[in-house]
């Protein structure tokens, strides 16, 4: 009895926490009078997309340029970094571990105005390579934290015998050891795509040209359009665009999200 | 430990350049060497954050436009932050929001994470199916519901509510779009908490005679402590930085009555062309929500013990 009771509770949110996210894949298909998709179910209102603005593509592309330059510079720095703090020891490494945990403690928003100026004067204005090492500074306290956990966790004699073998450090960085924290490495690309992939504040106030918008921003001018009508059926195509990839991911690598959790992943 | 790798001339780049460092430290080549590893966090770190920290400080004192040269003019930023009617009233906002969000946050995920917290067949079902608005972004979630709570386009239409025509209608869809992006995130976290509880606990609790509820007030919250006061510091902090809810889906309205403070800082810089004045708004927030975090670090840490 109260086991039913349980199971059709939670059937009921189930039902109400996936409603929106299969509304929206309903709805960028479904056929609206003049809308890219005026009647029946199909593709029109991607396809209406495919034109808006300065197209798709571009979009899509400057989207995933961001991810992937976040998601490898975050893996290049902080398994560097890593190595760094689990094995060696060297003059301010205290205060620079506790520096990369202050980016924690200071809000992200506050410091995007003098980043803006900072970029423009080291000739970074508007520019994706930019917002993607932005990005990284964003990722850098948890990846570095959970990089240097993982090589920690890997006994010393692994490495240490391989440089009994003539291998030098980074010879036993590249062979012994990162192959040794590969979910570790998973689950700080996966948070590294995710947060660039779905960035809003830092690409709007970063970028200033329509040519170089990553999805969200360029989604979001949708709505903000001075004359003529809205068109939701594109907008929810935009949005499916945009959380498709996510879902996907998160779907197949729930584990290595959720390890992140439980060692502070928290703030994203 | 350290002397275990000998070093080979010409091999290794980066032993040779610390070679050179040797005869002057107290720290050996290997510590160099450490050091290059480093390098790029030390970079990273210096250029893209303690730099802007920095330019932000001396950026609040200068009259500073978007274009154009600065020059100082301490404190005017700071003194005309009280003269600004938006902002004094976004303040007031974004405190109303922070209270009412972080209270049925907590208490919804409260509830997912106890319903979901045995294994029991079909649970993976059921806490991926919470979670998995919290792995769409946040940007993408509020265009999503801007389509959704349109009242002729979206599914509710036949209900004849303006979803963010009024003040007060704008909080509450504001209010359901963040309850559905973030619960399932919220009740990760709880999760993790709950599942750190060892079960003897419980079984000592039970042949003590002990009810549910009693087992609730006395065991399981006591022991979630530090698991609820993380969720509420990330609730907290997150909330007063709130942005892309307002400026995306009520777009600060009706009649600027969702406004955040995070907003004005934006329009201070880039509607205004007030960079310096941004500034100022951002060293005022950032020192109250760096206070707040001590503060609140400071709890968690004592309930941890």
């Amino acid at each position: 009895m109260r086991r039913t009771a349980s199971y059709s509770g939670m059937s009921a949110l189930a039902v109400l926490f996936l409603f929106p996210l299969v509304w929206s894949g309903w709805s960028s298909l479904k056929g609206q009078a003049g809308s890219g998709q005026a009647t029946g179910f199909g593709f029109g209102n991607y396809t209406r997309m495919a034109g808006f603005g300065e197209g798709l593509a571009t979009y899509l592309t400057n989207s995933l340029l961001v991810s992937v330059m976040t998601v490898t510079g975050t893996l290049v720095v902080s398994a560097l970094g890593g190595y760094a703090f689990a094995r060696f020891s060297f003059p301010g490494k205290n205060l620079l571990f506790l520096a990369t945990l202050a980016i924690l403690m200071v809000p992200y928003a506050t410091i995007l105005i003098p980043l803006y100026v900072l970029l423009a004067q080291i000739g970074l204005q508007n520019s994706l390579v930019g917002l993607s090492l932005v990005f990284i500074m964003f990722q850098l306290p948890f990846a570095l934290y959970m990089m240097r956990n993982s090589f920690e966790a890997v006994p010393r004699e692994l490495d240490e015998s391989a440089m009994v073998d003539g291998c030098n450090t980074f010879r036993a960085f590249i062979s012994i050891l990162l192959p040794a924290v590969r979910p570790g490495l998973v689950t700080v690309g996966l948070f590294a795509f995710l947060a660039s992939w779905n960035d809003f504040l830092a690409p709007l106030i970063l970028l200033n040209d329509g040519a170089s918008f990553p999805l969200p921003v360029a989604v979001w001018s949708m709505t903000q359009r001075t004359f003529g009508a809205i068109d939701y059926g594109m907008l929810e195509a935009g949005v499916m665009v945009m959380a498709i990839p996510c879902l996907l991911l998160f779907t197949v690598l729930q584990r290595y999200y959720v390890r992140g959790f439980m060692s502070g992943a928290l703030r994203g | 430990m350290t002397n275990l790798a000998p070093p080979r001339a010409g091999r290794d780049p980066v032993k040779v350049a610390a070679r050179s460092a040797h005869a002057r430290g107290r720290f050996r080549s290997r510590d160099y060497v450490g050091l290059l590893y480093a390098a790029p966090t030390a970079v990273i770190v210096g250029v893209l954050f303690i730099a802007p920290l920095a330019l932000i400080g001396w950026m609040s004192l200068n009259k500073w436009p978007l274009l154009g040269p600065a020059h100082l003019n301490a404190p005017d930023n700071y003194v005309k932050i009280a003269d600004d009617p938006l902002f004094v009233d976004s303040v007031l906002f974004t405190l109303k929001y922070t209270v009412i969000i972080t209270v049925l946050l907590s208490a919804v995920a409260l509830g997912l994470a106890l319903l979901v917290q045995n294994r029991r067949p079909g649970i993976a079902f059921f806490r991926t199916a919470f979670f998995l608005p919290g792995a769409v972004g946040f940007a993408a979630a509020a265009l999503l519901f801007y389509g959704m709570l349109n009242p002729e386009f979206g599914p509710l239409g036949f209900m004849d509510v303006k979803w963010i025509g009024t003040p007060n209608m704008a909080l509450f869809s504001t209010i359901a779009l963040v309850l559905w992006r973030f619960a399932g995130f919220n009740m990760l976290i709880l999760l993790t908490g709950l599942q750190a509880i060892p079960v003897e606990v419980y079984e000592a609790a039970r042949s003590d005679g002990a009810n549910r509820w009693q087992i609730f007030t006395r065991i399981t919250l006591p022991l979630l402590r530090p698991t609820i006061a993380l969720m509420l510091i990330l609730s907290v902090t997150g909330s007063l930085l709130a942005f892309d809810q307002f400026f995306i889906f009520t777009n600060g309205g009706p009649d600027n009555s969702t406004v955040s403070m995070v907003m004005v800082i934006y329009r201070n810089a880039f509607f205004r062309f007030d960079l310096g004045g941004a500034a100022a708004l951002s060293v005022v927030l950032l020192v109250a929500l760096v206070a707040l975090n001590a503060l609140q670090l400071r709890v968690l840490r004592g309930g941890n013990k």
